[in-house]
């Protein structure tokens, strides 16, 4: 590998020798491309004109004035197809047609990454089949059709609990017998290197907007950061605009599901301890003999057994802090922003507005708050309605 | 001098794949003694893993059905140590990097060691990776075993060669673990272009099932050939019948075993 691998002692490249070669040659197109002219400028076109960015910084009067601070939300659920994932299946999806790629995977557990890399296999004409556990597709049949519609096949997984992790072992067995003509779109920052690092880089332009429009708007950077962490790309992409200022405080928000104390969340950093699992050392939800647990939580998104190895990195080094919400929590925040500001988050999202409301409550009356608002909830919809006992 | 190497100085090697404690502890013991009684010349016993990301669905089924019974890390180490007392056989394990690094790397090893193991593959732990897992291997006198694909290029194989130690386990396919019909060229290349590489003794898995397969494979110069979905695909198809299955296994080991023994 020509970058290093690791964040501090996370990350790395724990796949079997087959993959090797694969990870080398990513490695190496996304070095080459990733500041060329051509690369860039195709894919900011697409980042605006067919994703919509920027996306707006708005200031949530109401929520503000309710908790009296200021409150922002960072809209990436008004990006097309719904979520941030976005960003980074067009970056990548880019990659895979410069290095000549005939065909696109991709795992998914909520279907958010599948239907953002199967738009993105549409757009540019490149034959796309998404891995998804059979329990995800049976709770999210409303994404499987997505995908479908725009020429994606669903490659339902029937192996463990037929979730997200068990989607993601079957994309990389899938993608080892197919290295040469194949090419695998991680839809978080988890993973083998480059994984990691291609996906933050993507997911940059967050931070990047976020920080350029505060300093607009208000003329100072904002006092706390909250985002959600299933993986971690959300959270990473507007991390990384600020992660050099230290005066801004940096909260990821991780799935507590039944309670942090419970064996039922997805709280990796929170309650995990440190371990391998798809291709990277990170923080791990695992048994005393390195097995690794069922997660679980609400919200599909959030429900992995394992983290980013650069938030891992964040945790040790206290740069960021990690805390945990409950499904309650987060099904009440989901209820509170739909009915004060009139935006509906998805229940991942929520995860992080629950977070942030408890904080406002402890900010000075002044400060400034941001919120990335990762997703949209429509896909939602049916489970939060079931969750919250109404009949649709 | 050690049990791998002696085993691969004398003869070509037929080399069955199981997973430790599967179905049960009890029938996986009697299973890989069938194994030892009908001809094997080493064995090569894997670790059951929830996420065995280099494994096909048979080999995926094994591990659960064995953790599903109850297999932890201790009880695997029990069985190979019974299975050490009942024979001398080379044993080598394949294990995932996981199950290593929670134990301890360096106790994962010396535990293998009282437990009479003789070499370990860590399925995803390329050489990039392996120097903790390599140096508590060699700290224990155990072979650290390395994966050789495919896709493997000189420079790869030239980094591999400097940790890896017993014998190099050649990955026959481009792919995961799984029964396959035939065995492609490319595969009878990578025997021959390896070969002139190293003295290391080649064992060639993945996608193995047949004695043709076996024939070629060896005629090719192939020191050794591991079969693993093919066996356990006998244990799924009889786990009603328990005695057949302990038959099955050992039938088949031993026409494996002929095969080698003709082709060599």
């Amino acid at each position: 590998m020509k970058t290093s691998t690791k964040f501090g002692p996370f990350g790395g490249t724990f796949v079997p020798e087959t993959l090797m070669i694969a990870l080398e040659e990513l490695e190496e197109s996304y070095l080459k491309l990733k500041d060329s002219k051509p690369f860039k400028d195709e894919l900011n076109d697409l980042l605006k004109n067919y994703a919509g960015r920027p996306t707006p910084l708005y200031l949530a009067k109401n929520l503000s004035k309710k908790y009296s601070c200021k409150i922002y939300l960072k809209r990436e659920d008004l990006l097309h197809t719904g979520a941030h994932k976005i960003n980074n299946t067009l970056g990548q999806g880019l990659l895979a047609k410069h290095m000549g790629k005939t065909r696109i995977i991709a795992e998914t557990g909520a279907g958010q990454h599948g239907v953002a890399t199967a738009v993105v296999g549409a757009l540019l004409g490149i034959k796309t089949e998404v891995f998804m556990g059979t329990k995800d597709i049976e709770r999210q049949k409303l994404n499987v059709f997505r995908m479908e519609l725009c020429g994606t096949k669903v490659i339902p997984v029937d192996a463990g609990a037929g979730t997200l992790k068990d989607a993601v072992n079957e994309t990389m067995r899938d993608w080892t017998a197919n290295i040469r003509t194949t090419y695998y779109i991680l839809g978080s920052v988890v993973g083998p290197h480059p994984y990691p690092m291609i996906v933050r880089d993507f997911q940059r332009i967050i931070g990047k907007e976020t920080k350029k429009q505060i300093m607009e708007l208000e003329g100072r950077l904002p006092d706390a950061i909250v985002a959600c962490v299933g993986g971690g790309s959300n959270a990473i992409g507007i991390f990384s605009g600020f992660i050099d200022n230290k005066k801004t405080k940096l909260y990821g928000v991780e799935a507590a599901g039944m309670g942090l104390n419970t064996k039922k969340h997805g709280a990796s950093l929170c309650k995990g301890t440190g371990g391998i699992l798809h291709g990277s050392m990170s923080y791990i939800l695992q048994d005393n003999d390195g097995q690794i647990d069922e997660p679980y939580s609400i919200s599909a998104g959030l429900d992995y057994p394992g983290v980013g190895p650069e938030h891992s990195m964040l945790k040790d080094t206290g740069r960021a802090k990690y805390v945990g919400i409950t499904d309650k929590e987060a099904l009440a925040a989901f209820r509170e922003l739909s009915t004060t500001e009139g935006i509906i988050p998805a229940l991942e999202s929520a995860h992080a507005v629950a977070y942030a409301l408890k904080l406002a409550a402890d900010l000075k009356k002044d400060s400034i708050l941001i919120i990335n608002l990762s997703g949209r909830g429509d896909k939602d919809m049916e489970h939060a309605a079931k969750a919250m006992g109404v009949k649709i | 001098m050690s049990r791998i190497k002696d085993m691969f100085k004398a003869k070509k090697a037929f080399i069955p794949f199981t997973v430790l404690g599967d179905p049960d502890f009890e029938t996986s013991k009697d299973i890989i003694k069938a194994m030892i009684d009908s001809g094997a010349d080493m064995l090569e016993l894997g670790f059951p893993y929830s996420d065995p990301i280099a494994d096909g669905p048979t080999i995926q089924l094994a591990d659960k059905r064995a953790l599903d019974a109850g297999a932890t890390t201790n009880r695997a180490f029990r069985l190979i140590k019974e299975i050490r007392n009942y024979s001398g056989i080379p044993i080598s394990l394949l294990v995932y990097s996981n199950l290593i690094y929670k134990r301890g790397i360096e106790k994962f090893y010396r535990d293998a060691k009282e437990s009479g193991v003789d070499g370990v593959l860590v399925a995803d732990i390329p050489f990039e990776e392996s120097e903790e897992y390599t140096a508590a291997a060699k700290k224990h006198n155990i072979s650290p075993v390395f994966l050789v694909a495919q896709t493997t290029t000189p420079r790869r194989l030239k980094e591999i060669l400097k940790c890896a130690g017993g014998y190099l386990y050649l990955v026959s396919v481009l792919g995961v673990t799984g029964k396959r019909k035939t065995i492609e060229d490319a595969t009878i290349n990578l025997i021959k272009t390896t070969k002139k590489e190293t003295s290391l003794p080649l064992a060639v898995g993945f996608g193995v099932s047949s004695p043709k397969h076996v024939k070629k494979l060896v005629s090719a110069g192939a020191d050794g050939v591991i079969v693993g979905s093919a066996i356990i695909q006998i244990i799924e198809r009889n786990l009603g019948d328990k005695k057949k299955m302990i038959d099955e296994v050992g039938e088949f080991v031993w026409v494996m075993k002929e095969a080698i023994v003709k082709g060599s």
